[in-house]
């Protein structure tokens, strides 16, 4: 047996030893071909990993009392040993930023470089969602930008006109992206010399819309006009940074940056079971090669191993502690699984992924981490054998039924159902409530109306009136939400709130009603 | 490749700025709850922090998604007795199994935000909108603190601080001087050594002896040094006294028979807060503890506070006092004076008039400000009326107001101290 030759012995880290990890892992990392970005590890302590954490992500962010409430949150949290803090953070972007936590001990520090460095800075470099949407190399720059025309605006505006907005504007934050349509790359250097001709250009097409030129007496007063939108509209902030009356070119430019940030952490949102789940695949092999190799000791390996072996614990749904499927066990397993799957193929393997069944691990697995997303990625590769594992089992939860109905567990009737329930729970489509901008009176009150599109009749939370409260800031006129299903119209909620009253519509219904009122 | 930056020593209170905002957004909530904990606590812990809690729906920022109710499909893990088809029971209240557990059962955990705030921000919070009603007197001690300023150039000094722009400048000057005429005497034999060499080549002696002429002039042209002693410069710092603004605190209570021990807690939780108060607005303050019955006596705070004592009262006896201890200890030009006296408003009958006329004539005219705080749930006493008349006379410097429970301490401290606004 070949000689052991440890890195090192202590538990205690020093730079040069977080040096000399990162070297090894960086060489075996290579030899797998894992592409990353140059990595910044930055050392930080507990304090600034909480400041870190109030930012969510961000390295540099604006100032908003939000994130003073999650600073206070976490603080108090931590100093009471209620919760321990995250052992890294990492930042998608190039260079990839990782803080390590000084705390540590030089065992985790390994385990984090791993994961983070080599882990998820592979992800963000080569998943298909993250090179479309996102530009590693220029969010700095971006945030940048967004912090000091923000810190202007305060300058100019007060504290108070802008904490409003961009209060109003987080409301809306998770409506503010782009789906479908792929985002020009941001960049602060063009933002800044592009900004002021923009503000100006906006402006002008918005007074275009809004212009009330009276025209040729129209005598027939039921002749349609067209719609506006045309089409619906999924991006409620960038519908209304282009077409809100009301705003200021400024508070335009706000509007924008809060939606880019929110279109930044999109990619994010749809993979974090891909993402967690490579990031884990990744510092468990690499560590696993360091102890193959002689690097590391026993009594390191058994410490990663105790790490390890908490971050990917999956509980189960009558535990204490269950809070729904944990996504680093779950992608961690899947990984795991394709590369059993490729290795050692089984009959059912064979029937079930004949694409992959004995084929090479590695690239069937950049392949994998290349081009899904969560929902498709649990589609195309959750096999039976880790629905059999994870004992898995589709809940039916129908307010209109006494009880709760098992529709699928971990049998040959029921893998395919269970799939795709449980892919269904990872697509944003359906978590989030599918609200898009309907019509604006333009010529009348200049309303907006926005229609709820209902996925299975799940409703809205109570928190959505507050949130049209912040719509109807930001349009500045009244705005409706109606309710749909299908295309039935089921209710309506306005701001500000309509009198009882009956409306046109009610009228029309209640006619539609043949029982004679009492 | 990799980079590992140690950013430890970066400062760490980023959120500093964003955690003043959610003060500052709450301002409301937090001032409550400060008021409440102020009149809650007990007298020794009005210096710390403060948890405050703020009802959970107030720091909501909403955002649409989805409730209760419609189709719900849900996988979950660790699956022990179900086959599909199974119908269960909802678990009551939804909680468990049910991916969405917003509504806990913890009760308040949930609704509430809770955050601690510090003790500085307690105190902020606790005398916002308060202010010293009349200005400071700032005075140069000459002893207390000082502030080192420049003050040009000198020649002796520390070598730590030495002005080497100046220094050689002044060694440059130096050489200049002291090696004019040699520079222009060389310069003569150079060029007569030139044209003898070009007219008489032949003339070797007096090459020679010009030759010799010229080494010596240099070796002694070189011999003055480049740096002398004399050329040193410093950078010169001298002292200034920076004026400080230093106050006393008078500290008047009756221990007589009639104070309770009740009563000697609220006058001191006044005290404390008067202190506090005063602590920051002033770098310096002292406190004069005095206590009187029929007569009066400078004590420390233990036996101020702690020791009981019967008789009747004169409170006469205290402000005669407290006016030998100013114009002994605290001279009214250097010391911003402030008084503060507790009594439950008995008094020695004839002596009302007195205690007026010796606050009129004698210590007011010095005060800063002079608050009594008669606690007593009873009618005004006599000494509350002559009392009366001095706040006529000294309208802005004196104030007066009853206390009849501990909760109204903080009140009726704010209404003394409330900023006026300036005519």
């Amino acid at each position: 047996m070949k000689k052991r030759k440890p890195i090192s012995t202590s538990s205690e880290w020093t730079f040069e030893l977080i040096g000399d990890y990162d070297r090894e892992l960086a060489r075996i990392a290579a030899g797998y071909g894992l592409e990353t970005y140059p990595n910044q590890i930055e050392i930080i302590s507990a304090e600034q990993m909480m400041d870190a954490y109030a930012a969510v992500g961000m390295p540099i962010g604006y100032s908003h009392w939000s994130f003073g409430k999650h600073f206070l949150a976490t603080e108090k949290g931590y100093k009471r040993g209620h919760m321990g803090l995250a052992y890294e953070i990492v930042i998608n972007s190039d260079p990839c930023i990782a803080y390590l936590m000084e705390e540590n001990t030089l065992c985790m520090q390994a385990l984090v470089i791993a994961h983070a460095c080599y882990g998820h800075n592979s992800f963000f470099k080569g998943n298909y969602l993250f090179r479309t949407w996102t530009d590693a190399s220029s969010i700095i720059d971006y945030l940048v930008f967004a912090k000091n025309y923000i810190r202007l605006c305060e300058e100019r505006h007060g504290i108070d006109a802008v904490e409003e907005l961009l209060d109003s504007c987080h409301a809306l934050m998770n409506h503010g992206v782009d789906r479908y349509k792929r985002p020009y790359p941001i960049s602060a250097e063009e933002e800044r010399l592009r900004q002021q001709e923009r503000e100006e250009a906006v402006q002008q097409q918005v007074n275009d819309l809004w212009r009330t030129i009276p025209r040729a007496s129209d005598k027939s007063g039921n002749k349609k006009e067209p719609r506006f939108p045309a089409e619906p509209q999924e991006n409620l902030l960038y519908f209304i940074e282009k077409h809100a009356p009301l705003l200021e070119p400024w508070q335009r430019e706000v509007v924008r940056i809060v939606r880019k940030i929110s279109q930044y952490f999109y990619p994010q949102r749809q993979t974090q079971v891909m993402n967690e789940g490579w990031a884990c695949f990744w510092h468990y092999t690499l560590i696993n090669d360091l102890y193959d190799q002689g690097l590391v000791t026993d009594g390191f390996m058994l410490e990663f191993l105790q790490y390890h072996s908490a971050v990917i614990a999956q509980p189960g749904f009558d535990s204490p502690y269950y809070s729904g499927i944990n996504p680093y066990a779950l992608g961690f397993a899947m990984f795991r699984d394709i590369r059993r799957i490729c290795e050692a193929p089984t009959d059912e393997d064979r029937y079930w992924f004949p694409d992959i069944a004995g084929s090479d691990w590695l690239s069937t697995l950049k392949f994998a981490m290349k081009s899904f997303k969560d929902e498709s990625f649990i589609l195309q590769y959750l096999s039976p054998k880790l629905m059999r594992e994870f004992k898995l089992f589709a809940i039916l939860d129908d307010d209109q039924q006494r009880e709760l109905h098992v529709t699928a567990i971990h049998d040959d009737d029921g893998f395919r159902a269970l799939r795709q329930t449980l892919a269904g729970q990872y697509n944003l489509g359906n978590r989030e409530p599918n609200i898009q901008v309907w019509n604006v009176d333009r010529r009348g009150d200049r309303s907006l109306t926005l229609r709820h599109t209902q996925h299975e009749r799940k409703p809205l939370a109570d928190s959505a009136s507050e949130v049209l409260k912040h719509i109807h800031r930001l349009w500045g006129f009244d705005v409706h939400l109606e309710i749909m299903q299908g295309d039935q119209r089921v209710s309506s909620v306005h701001m500000p709130p309509k009198p009882p009253a009956p409306s046109e519509e009610d009228e029309q219904t209640r006619m539609d009603l043949i029982i004679p009122p009492i | 490749m990799s980079y590992v930056i140690d950013r430890r020593l970066n400062g760490k209170n980023k959120s500093t700025v964003n955690r003043q905002r959610f003060l500052r957004r709450y301002r409301s909530h937090i001032k409550k709850a400060v008021e409440e904990a102020v009149t809650r606590r007990s007298i020794t812990d009005m210096e710390h922090g403060e948890q405050i809690s703020i009802p959970g729906r107030d720091t909501d920022e909403p955002v649409f998604h989805h409730g209760r109710g419609g189709r719900q499909h849900g996988v979950h893990p660790g699956n022990k007795e179900f086959t599909s088809g199974d119908r269960i029971q909802r678990p009551p209240s939804g909680g468990a199994g049910r991916g969405q557990g917003s509504a806990s059962n913890q009760g308040e955990g949930m609704d509430d935000f809770v955050f601690q705030i510090t003790q500085d921000e307690f105190l902020d919070f606790m005398f916002e909108d308060l202010a010293l009603p009349n200005l400071i007197k700032r005075h140069l001690t000459g002893a207390d603190s000082f502030k080192t300023v420049r003050a040009g150039i000198s020649s002796e000094g520390n070598p730590s601080r030495i002005n080497i722009v100046r220094t050689l400048r002044s060694a440059n000057a130096r050489r200049i001087a002291l090696t004019h005429g040699k520079r222009k005497r060389l310069s003569q034999l150079e060029e007569e050594l030139a044209r003898l060499q070009r007219e008489e080549p032949d003339n070797l002696q007096a090459i020679r002896l010009l030759q010799d002429d010229i080494s010596r002039l240099r070796m002694r042209i070189e011999a003055v040094p480049f740096l002398d002693t004399f050329d040193l410069k410093y950078n010169l710092l001298i002292k200034h006294p920076v004026p400080t603004s230093k106050a006393v605190m008078f500290c008047l209570m009756d221990v007589s028979g009639s104070m309770t021990q009740a009563t000697k807690d609220m006058a001191k939780r006044f005290f404390i807060l008067l202190y506090l108060f005063l602590k920051r607005n002033y770098e310096r303050i002292d406190v004069v503890f005095i206590r009187h019955h029929t007569s009066a006596k400078e004590v420390d705070e233990e036996e101020f506070f702690y020791s009981r004592e019967t008789g009747g009262t004169i409170v006469s006896s205290a402000l005669k006092l407290m006016h030998e201890v100013i114009v002994e200890r605290y001279p009214a030009n250097e010391w911003n004076l402030y008084g503060a006296q507790a009594s439950d408003g008995d008094n020695w009958n004839d002596d009302s008039p007195i205690c007026r006329d010796l606050l009129v004539n004698q210590i007011m005219p010095h005060m800063q400000y002079f608050t009594y705080v008669e606690i007593t749930p009873r009618e005004h006493q006599a000494l509350w009326h002559a009392y009366e008349e001095v706040q006529e006379s000294f309208p802005d410097y004196f104030a007066q107001q009853q206390i009849e429970s501990a909760a109204d301490i903080y009140p009726v401290f704010r209404e003394l101290f409330k900023r006026r606004v300036e005519a």
